[in-house]
């Protein structure tokens, strides 16, 4: 009888919360952060410079996937490991405070958002190391170890 | 370019230390100079956050690549953010001159 009453009791409980309490976001995947901290508009007057415009990271990387890479929504979704509709929420936002930055000449910033950032990884076959690669810009991949161009991407899940 | 290796002691001649934030020092090398520095790791006996707080400890020092054992999930993280390359050596034996030997520009 008691086990039933706090079976009850626990029930009620989370059906407030389910109520009251949004679902927690999901972390979006960065894999190419920015190497800047923002944008800042070239102006000809002293005006006072409009308040600053943050954007967050998941943002950006919502831009540069689908403008930059020109990856379709789904792809872009997948590598950023969130649904296909969030990722439109997100671009969409991206673009709105992209126009009104324009616009208005505010400063872009950006700053924080659900987010980690990740990198891809590499095995060296001469050496057996693992090694990351931070700077996408880089083409020629060698181990930073033996200098051996011997390498192998490897999946995220192997660590 | 400075690098930062995990170092079970304040020698040369000890081996590299397989975990990251809880290593017993860390060197900071120069491969301009050749320098070497060894930091003894405050965070060794830490009861929680050794990852990030040895991140923060190696970042300020203006290092760019970072070699250990191992690195945890959020120090991972925080080194990606920080554009920091990351290196694993599964071999826990190799001693920190070979690796040292090994970073070095080739003459």
């Amino acid at each position: 009888m008691l086990i039933l009453f706090v079976v009850k009791c626990s029930l009620y409980l989370y059906s407030t919360y389910a109520l009251y309490m949004p679902r927690p976001k999901k972390l979006r995947k960065i894999s190419n952060a920015p190497k800047f901290k923002g944008f800042r508009a070239i102006r000809l007057d002293s005006d006072k410079e409009p308040a600053p415009i943050l954007m967050d990271y998941d943002e950006y990387e919502a831009i540069r996937l689908s403008d930059y890479v020109l990856k379709k929504q789904t792809e872009a979704a997948r590598d950023m490991g969130i649904s296909r509709p969030t990722f439109a929420r997100i671009y969409e936002s991206a673009r709105r405070k992209l126009a009104k930055a324009l616009s208005e000449g505010a400063p872009i910033i950006f700053q924080g958002g659900p987010v980690y950032f990740t990198s891809e990884w590499f095995l060296c076959r001469n050496c057996k190391c693992y090694f990351n690669h931070p700077d996408k810009e880089e083409s020629s991949i060698v181990c930073p170890l033996c200098r051996s161009s011997h390498v192998r991407q490897c999946e995220q899940d192997t660590f | 370019m400075k690098i930062a290796i995990t170092s079970t002691g304040n020698s040369p001649e000890a081996t590299l230390d397989s975990r990251f934030g809880r290593c017993s020092y860390f060197v900071i090398y120069d491969t301009k100079t050749g320098s070497m520095e060894f930091i003894p790791n405050p965070n060794r006996s830490a009861m929680e956050g050794a990852g990030p707080a040895s991140v923060q400890l190696v970042a300020s020092r203006g290092v760019e690549k970072v070699i250990s054992g191992e690195f945890g999930a959020k120090v991972k993280a925080i080194f990606d953010s920080l554009k920091i390359q990351l290196i694993i050596i599964n071999d826990t034996e190799m001693k920190i001159s070979r690796i040292i030997e090994m970073v070095s520009p080739k003459k």
